[in-house]
């Protein structure tokens, strides 16, 4: 067992660069920017989220995995603890992070709080020839596009 | 304090009917996506809907007001958000007459949509300066969400309203059934605690949506009768019909957990 006195917030950082969001798993939940703060109190280590949309399913999830992957490195005293003020944003989403979402074949966000109607570049053929499907895609945090010069359909994740 | 909680849970309850008429579409949808986008509006409303519960839930575990748990009944025990949503019965829910109407066919469903997410985004912008905190919080949370229903929905409504004879008729028809229903819901309740303006509220909330009802080439009824009482308990049969499907299992085997 780990005695979190013992262990530093840069090491409880790394770790949480190995928790992935269950609904696009090439992002870490550091990549996300979900992870608001990570403080240390004596034996105990508390980690600060936030999530995407009030009614996302995978927090519950991602809570859990957080909580798995400390427990695998001998921490025992966990504190997971939800913040909605100040709300998240992709703002908040690491460059890092964008640039695995493309090469996921996901839009990355890149305009402020707007659904573009199109001209979001197409993450296989990287025209900007697209067209908005609808506003809501698989998920919550996504909308549909589809790109007009390769005719493959995509997802776009939003701006928020 | 009384009054706060009894503000949070018509917060929550306007949400949690909301979002569970709502997905009553899913699998139902016009088409593929729409369906999705609906399903997706609906599970912002159920989110928001858990996050005022968890606050009412915190609120009336602290309070030791026992006059108000014995008016409610079944929170004399320890709160949680599913006692809440689960164990009230339909004259403790306090939402909108509005957000329990059946969902009728696509186009009564988008208005409704317009109506109260036009009401949601400007009831936020004010709630997020709110002096309860929590409140506050979700209102600045809920407010991005808020503001995609509503461009999503009056989208909707202007293309079904300025669109062929047919879906203008049906626009018409869907003001018919919902325009009365629209009369409370910038009107404060007999427990306002006072972060909100409601004649601000309502004066930005007529502008806006005669904005979008003129683009949609729908006409305002002149001085019609509103229905109102939602807030205050009085509600159509409709809810309880909303509250046996939801409620039916934790009624028939308490407890129970998936």
């Amino acid at each position: 067992m780990v005695v979190a006195g013992e262990i530093s917030t840069e090491k409880i950082w790394h770790i949480l660069e190995t928790v992935c969001d269950p609904e696009v798993p090439v992002l870490s939940v550091l990549d996300l920017g979900i992870v608001r703060d990570v403080k240390i109190d004596q034996d105990q280590v508390e980690i600060v989220i936030t999530p995407t949309y009030s009614g996302c399913p995978a927090m519950d999830m991602i809570s859990m995995n957080i909580r798995l992957a400390l427990l695998e490195h001998g921490l025992s005293n966990i504190k997971i603890t939800s913040v909605l003020s100040p709300a998240w944003t992709t703002d908040w989403m690491t460059e890092a992070g964008k640039q695995k979402l493309k090469i996921y074949g996901i839009a990355a966000p890149d305009k402020k709080f707007e659904i573009p109607a199109d001209g979001v570049e197409c993450p296989q053929c990287h025209s900007h020839n697209t067209s908005l499907t609808s506003e809501f895609g698989s998920t919550a945090c996504k909308a549909l596009y589809k790109c007009k010069d390769c005719l493959e359909p995509f997802d776009y994740f939003k701006c928020h | 304090m009384e009054a706060l909680i009894k503000y949070t849970l018509h917060l929550a309850d306007n949400a949690l009917i909301m979002g569970h008429r709502l997905s009553e579409w899913t699998g139902h949808g016009p088409v593929l996506e729409q369906d999705i986008a609906i399903s997706n509006v609906a599970l912002d409303y159920i989110g928001q809907a858990r996050n005022f519960y968890q606050h009412a839930a915190t609120q009336i575990n602290g309070s030791t007001n026992q006059k108000f748990n014995q008016s409610t009944n079944q929170l004399i025990h320890q709160s949680t958000e599913d006692t809440l949503a689960y164990l009230r019965d339909a004259i403790d829910y306090k939402n909108h007459l509005l957000v329990e109407l059946p969902n009728g066919d696509w186009g009564q469903s988008v208005l409704k949509i317009c109506c109260f997410s036009a009401y949601q985004f400007l009831l936020y912008n004010q709630l997020m300066n709110a002096t309860d905190l929590q409140i506050a919080a979700i209102a600045e949370k809920s407010l991005k969400e808020a503001t995609y229903h509503l461009r999503w929905s009056s989208e909707w409504v202007i293309r079904l309203g300025d669109g062929t004879d047919e879906s203008h008729q049906r626009m018409r028809t869907a003001m018919d059934e919902i325009w009365a229903f629209t009369g409370e819901l910038c009107q404060p309740p007999s427990y306002d605690p006072g972060f909100v303006n409601y004649a601000l509220l309502q004066q930005q909330w007529n502008e806006k949506i005669a904005a979008i009802l003129s683009e949609a080439t729908l006409a305002i009824p002149a001085d019609p009768w509103m229905q109102s009482g939602g807030m205050e308990g009085r509600h159509t049969e409709d809810l309880g019909y909303i509250l046996a499907e939801m409620q039916f299992l934790q009624r028939a085997y308490p407890n129970s957990i998936w």
